[in-house]
């Protein structure tokens, strides 16, 4: 055997190999615990809601209080938060993006696209009952199509507040990662910077927009505090959007306080919907990147 | 070597009208600091142009010039005259869409769009009008034909672009700045990212394409320059940093008696 074959298989040093594995083992803890936290509150959750989850809890609405026997549910919360996450979508979606657009295509580094991309990080680290505030002030408050007071509209309004900045911030992102050459291609066969921004870069960008779009989503899906002061609640069906609104995740705030029990019955099968509803949009957001 | 029937540059009077691009007394700027100085150049129409020169000697910068993509990618500054066929490029009225349909670009790595390659090539011809399927479909085929890449991708124009080789990719973005119908073509070391068998794929295409078409190619290549050009402008540097043209001739002459000495010392590898 010669030397250098030697130094091959030569151990490192004892201090170096304790060091090592000392590292490892603190970060496979730490993973361990923060698996912890996701894992016991998905169980518990799960234990607590999943004997509750039968089909009349879509179709039908909430059982007066004390009541039992007859069918109760909470559909109407379901369509709630759908419909208001929709509506919420369809604002700030749009605003959203064209808002990127212009930080990322136009403005860039001007001081215009530089203080906008401040208030966009500002507003999205203002506290959602912040918002909630502002929505019961703005929309609320004032007199809409003769309505005045809680609706869908106030709810949903909130929520788009919440998402612009998550839309504008990801999008701008998205739009950044479109090489530059592609713009210049674009631009080096006579297309102007509208036609290059809508028919290549938005076009390459897409995929990681709508991935920033659902995520907007799932965030917003399970907002509590903006919605109590905005669409409130309600145990009838929506037939207007200018008329309270209940939500899911209100729901489930009103509900788990209840002192009887088949009402906080009805808030951890809740739960489980709404957890189900984002895990899914999370989901759909991974699928539509790892397609690319 | 091509031997080129017109006659030299420097003996040339042809009225400016007649050049596919003429500058005159060019200098460029990136912000203050001044990049290339007094650039004088003619670029004869249906003729190959090459520019050669060491490693930051302006010439990438001087055909960025020539349709004005430059101020797209940074504050790159411009003075003095460049004519397209005797007009103004640089005069305020000038639509910059209009400029770089008849001025195209093939750029230093293939930089197609991630659709399909039917697409690709139809881009261009989409931005300026909305012809029927039928119209673009023989407007897509001419142009890959012309770019030697129809027989490779005629089963396939569905297909990714990106799914191509670097050299199909290159020529498919060639195929690409064709299917606008420009009158002059610039190419920005169009091979520096491709294999040699590749490289020689795009240099035949080139010759061929000389027929209609003027082209000006940048390229770092000696021997490519001496392979496919007509006329090969020679640019350098000194101490300043700032490019200049050197000269400018026949390949022939260039590469066989130049007239200056700094041409000579690169030619024959003695700096640079």
């Amino acid at each position: 055997m010669t030397l250098f074959d030697r130094q091959l298989t030569k151990p490192l040093p004892l201090g170096r190999t304790l060091f090592s594995y000392g590292m490892n083992a603190i970060a496979a803890l730490s993973t361990a615990l923060a698996l912890l936290a996701l894992l016991s509150i998905l169980f518990e959750i799960f234990r607590q809601g999943l004997p509750g989850l039968k089909w009349e809890v879509f179709t039908s609405l909430p059982a007066p209080a004390g009541e039992t026997g007859v069918p109760s549910g909470f559909g109407n919360a379901i369509q709630g938060t759908v419909l208001m996450v929709a509506i919420a979508a369809l604002l700030s979606v749009p605003f959203g993006i064209l808002t990127a657009i212009y930080l990322s295509e136009v403005g860039k580094t001007s001081a215009t696209a530089t203080i906008v991309r401040f208030v966009m990080s500002i507003l999205s680290a203002v506290p959602s009952i912040v918002v909630g505030v502002f929505a019961y002030a703005v929309i609320v408050l004032a007199t809409l199509f003769n309505y005045k007071g809680f609706s869908a509209l106030a709810g949903a309004f909130a929520l788009a507040v919440i998402m612009l900045p998550i839309v504008v911030l990801s999008t701008e992102e998205a739009l950044k990662l479109v090489p530059q050459q592609q713009r210049f291609a674009s631009a080096a066969l006579g297309a102007n910077s509208i036609q290059t921004t809508f028919k290549v870069v938005l076009a390459s960008a897409l995929p990681s927009i709508t991935t920033g779009v659902l995520l907007a989503i799932a965030r917003v899906s399970g907002e509590t505090a903006p919605l109590l002061f905005t669409a409130l609640f309600s145990q009838s069906w929506i037939e207007n959007i200018l008329n309270p609104t209940p939500s899911l995740s209100v729901m489930i705030y009103n509900y788990s306080g209840s002192p009887f029990p088949e009402q906080i019955q009805l808030a951890w099968t809740a739960s489980v919907v709404l957890l189900g509803m984002v895990l899914l949009t999370n989901l759909l957001s991974r699928l539509i990147t790892r397609k690319r | 070597m091509p031997s080129p029937n017109s006659p030299t540059p420097s003996l040339v009077t042809s009225p400016e009208s007649d050049l596919a691009l003429c500058a005159r007394s060019v200098d460029v700027y990136y912000g203050n600091r001044q990049v290339l100085e007094e650039v004088s150049l003619d670029v004869y129409p249906g003729q190959v142009t090459a520019i050669i020169g060491p490693s930051g000697c302006g010439k990438s910068t001087f055909i960025k010039a020539l349709n004005r993509i430059g101020e797209l990618e940074s504050n790159m500054r411009v003075k003095g005259e460049i004519q397209f066929f005797g007009q103004n490029i640089y005069s305020q009225r000038v639509n910059l869409n209009q400029l770089r349909r008849q001025i195209g670009m093939v750029f230093q790595k293939p930089n197609p769009f991630p659709t399909s390659i039917y697409d690709n090539v139809a881009y261009g011809v989409r931005v300026f009008s909305r012809p029927s399927r039928a119209v673009l479909d023989d407007v897509v085929e001419s142009a890959l034909s012309d770019a030697a890449l129809w027989n490779e991708v005629k089963d396939s124009l569905k297909k990714s672009a990106l799914s191509l080789s670097g050299g199909q990719q290159q020529r498919l973005c060639i195929a690409r700045a064709l299917a606008v119908k420009p009158r002059v073509l610039l190419m920005d070391e169009p091979c520096s990212a491709l294999d040699p068998i590749a490289t020689l794929k795009i240099e035949e295409l080139i010759r061929s394409l000389q027929q209609e078409l003027t082209i000006v190619i940048v390229t770092h290549n000696m021997q490519q320059a001496a392979r496919i050009s007509d006329y090969t402008a020679f640019f350098s540097t000194d101490e300043s940093q700032v490019g200049r043209l050197i000269e400018l001739g026949s390949t022939a002459k260039i590469f066989g008696s130049a007239t200056h000495s700094r041409t000579r010392d690169y030619i024959e590898g003695r700096f640079g």
